[in-house]
């Protein structure tokens, strides 16, 4: 969590090697690998997914072959064999309920004219398929209606076992009244600043950001 | 030969002085794959063998052929344009075809081969009142040819054309195309050109709407690699009121290519109402490509909607980073994005023209 601007984007990009940021010091340990030397497909393949806060449109590149795509690198990376299109189908259709999607979707392009929550479910059924180790979703939360929020929310919840991990980039409690924290991190300026359970978000859903800023000030100072 | 001397064999086929790059519509379109070869005519048998004419569809008497080719030539301005002379000074197998109601598709193969000759081709369609057609046309070269394509259709009130070319060359062979429609109200016409691999193409896709209140509906992609060049120089003509025009013209450049478009669109006074919009977008792979791309409307009418636009980008990084960001190398991404590129034309094609896409490799499933 953390005001606009804290870095709270910036972290999730750097981690999946948004090709916009230059990373000019330090390391990212993922599996015994510096993530930070590996290019963006390599660290999707190996388990780290992030879910955009905004979707990428692709026209005219169907969302249906893009998943296959999608799903058969991260499945050779694990050594799995690859799914023909039929085989493909059956397994998308099975995941769709993840996120109760309508099929339509598949055979649209990638995110082309999808509302704000059929987006982020798309994202959501990315993240069923692939079945990353680490899930980064950025303001998954944003745009979505009560029920979109509980549909994207359910699938977070469905998809968490305690093989992975999933961050949550997100400014509200609403989200975390449905998807149980066990974690939470506050930043500011690019650092986690404090960190606590679930108490501390509603701290921060009582108190606002102020006391970030004081702080901040504070060890600015010191 | 020199080039030059071979320019003039050329101009003398022609019997019109040689396309120079200080002509307007010349500018930015080099004939030297042209000028590299002789004139040779085509000796390798009757280019149509293969023609099987479909239900609904007839051969017109040569006196009819003979009294109504070069009409739609005259009425969409082109008569006197280099390549129709050139096609005329050739010789060319003629083709008139009429269509009195619904017609099965029809479809055209041309092989010009690579023994450096020249094939010629004239076709006329006459399309009558609420007629009906879909046309699947291929060209192929697969080394020195120049083919050389004069095609011209008429739709009659209510008629119904769906076009598709698809045409491939090899970087030592010439394409040099004319597509000449005229329209009557109420019928439409959609064409779709998918050109690739010519050392030099000109297509001319020339639209006439004698008195207005038809539907035009172009569709064009051109791509070039290496040192090729494609050139699309269209115009639509509306010379009555309450027609319409929608038209998407897309290139890729890649290696050394060079693509031209240019689009004219004239609106005359009499032209009122009409709902126009042409969109040239060029994608740009390399730093050694180069695309030329100009909208040329003359609007005189004062009540119409006219819009245009032209883009040059190359592909979007936010698109690749998406695409990668879920495990799809990087030239894989690539790939996806040109054919998804592609596909908003390609898949306007005719059913049979779509199926022909494998012959050219850029539009090949990636």
């Amino acid at each position: 969590m953390g005001r606009n601007g804290s870095g709270k984007s910036t972290l999730s990009k750097v981690l999946a090697g948004h090709p916009a940021y230059t990373v000019t010091g330090g390391t990212v340990m993922y599996q015994g690998q510096n993530l930070l030397e590996l290019v963006p497909e390599q660290r999707a393949r190996l388990g780290l997914f992030l879910g955009f806060q905004y979707p990428v449109e692709i026209p005219g590149v169907s969302n249906l072959e893009f998943l296959r795509v999608a799903t058969n690198a991260r499945r050779q990376e694990r050594g799995e064999t690859e799914l023909d299109t039929f085989a493909f189908e059956d397994l998308v259709t099975a995941r769709l309920a993840v996120v109760q999607m309508d099929p339509a979707f598949l055979e649209r392009s990638v995110n082309e004219g999808f509302s704000g929550g059929e987006k982020k479910r798309n994202e959501i059924l990315q993240m069923a398929l692939l079945e990353p180790v680490v899930a980064i979703l950025d303001e998954t939360d944003s745009g979505l209606d009560i029920d979109a929020l509980r549909i994207v929310a359910g699938g977070v919840n469905q998809l968490a076992s305690p093989g992975n991990a999933t961050l949550l980039i997100t400014h509200y409690q609403r989200l975390l009244d449905l998807i149980t924290p066990d974690h939470v991190h506050v930043m500011a300026a690019g650092r986690i600043l404090r960190s606590g359970g679930p108490e501390l978000a509603h701290e921060l859903e009582r108190t606002g950001y102020d006391w970030v800023d004081q702080e901040l000030a504070l060890s600015e100072v010191g | 030969m020199a080039a030059t001397t071979l320019a003039h064999a050329w101009q003398d086929l022609a019997g019109a002085a040689f396309p120079s790059r200080r002509m307007e519509h010349w500018r930015f379109t080099d004939l030297a794959v042209l000028t590299a070869m002789e004139p040779r005519p085509w000796s390798s048998g009757d280019p149509l063998a293969s023609l099987q004419l479909p239900a609904g569809v007839t051969r017109l008497p040569e006196a009819e052929l003979a009294a109504v080719a070069g009409q739609s030539l005259a009425h969409a301005g082109c008569s006197d344009h280099w390549p129709v002379r050139l096609n005329a000074g050739a010789r060319p197998v003629r083709l008139g075809l009429r269509v009195e109601a619904g017609a099965d598709p029809l479809q055209l193969a041309l092989d010009a081969g690579g023994a450096g000759e020249l094939l010629a081709l004239h076709l006329v369609l006459l399309l009558e009142p609420g007629a009906s057609l879909a046309v699947s046309q291929r060209v192929l070269a697969s080394g020195a040819a120049v083919c050389s394509l004069v095609c011209e259709a008429r739709l009659a009130a209510d008629a119904q054309l769906h076009w598709g070319l698809v045409a491939h060359g090899h970087s030592s062979a010439a394409l040099l195309g004319h597509l000449a429609v005229t329209q009557e109200p109420g019928s439409s016409l959609e064409l779709v050109t998918v050109c690739s691999g010519w050392g030099c193409s000109r297509l001319e896709p020339r639209v006439q709407q004698g008195r207005g209140a038809a539907r035009t509906r172009l569709r064009g992609l051109q791509w070039v690699d290496d040192n090729q060049l494609a050139d699309t120089h269209s115009l639509v003509r509306f010379d009555g009121p309450d027609g319409q025009l929608d038209q998407l013209h897309k290139t890729v450049a890649a290696g050394a290519g060079r693509s031209v478009f240019n689009g004219a669109v004239q609106v005359p006074r009499a032209a009122q109402r009409t709902d126009a919009s042409q969109l040239s977008r060029s994608l740009l792979l390399s730093d050694r490509a180069r695309v030329d791309t100009k909208p040329e409307l003359e609007i005189v009418a004062d009540d119409v909607k006219c819009a245009h636009g032209a883009t040059v980008s190359r592909l979007q990084q936010d698109e690749l980073f998406y695409l990668q960001s879920r495990g799809i190398a990087a030239d894989q991404a690539a790939r996806l994005l040109l054919a998804g590129y592609c596909q908003d034309v390609l898949r306007e094609l005719p059913t049979v023209a779509a199926g022909w896409l494998p012959i050219a490799p850029p539009f090949r499933e990636p």
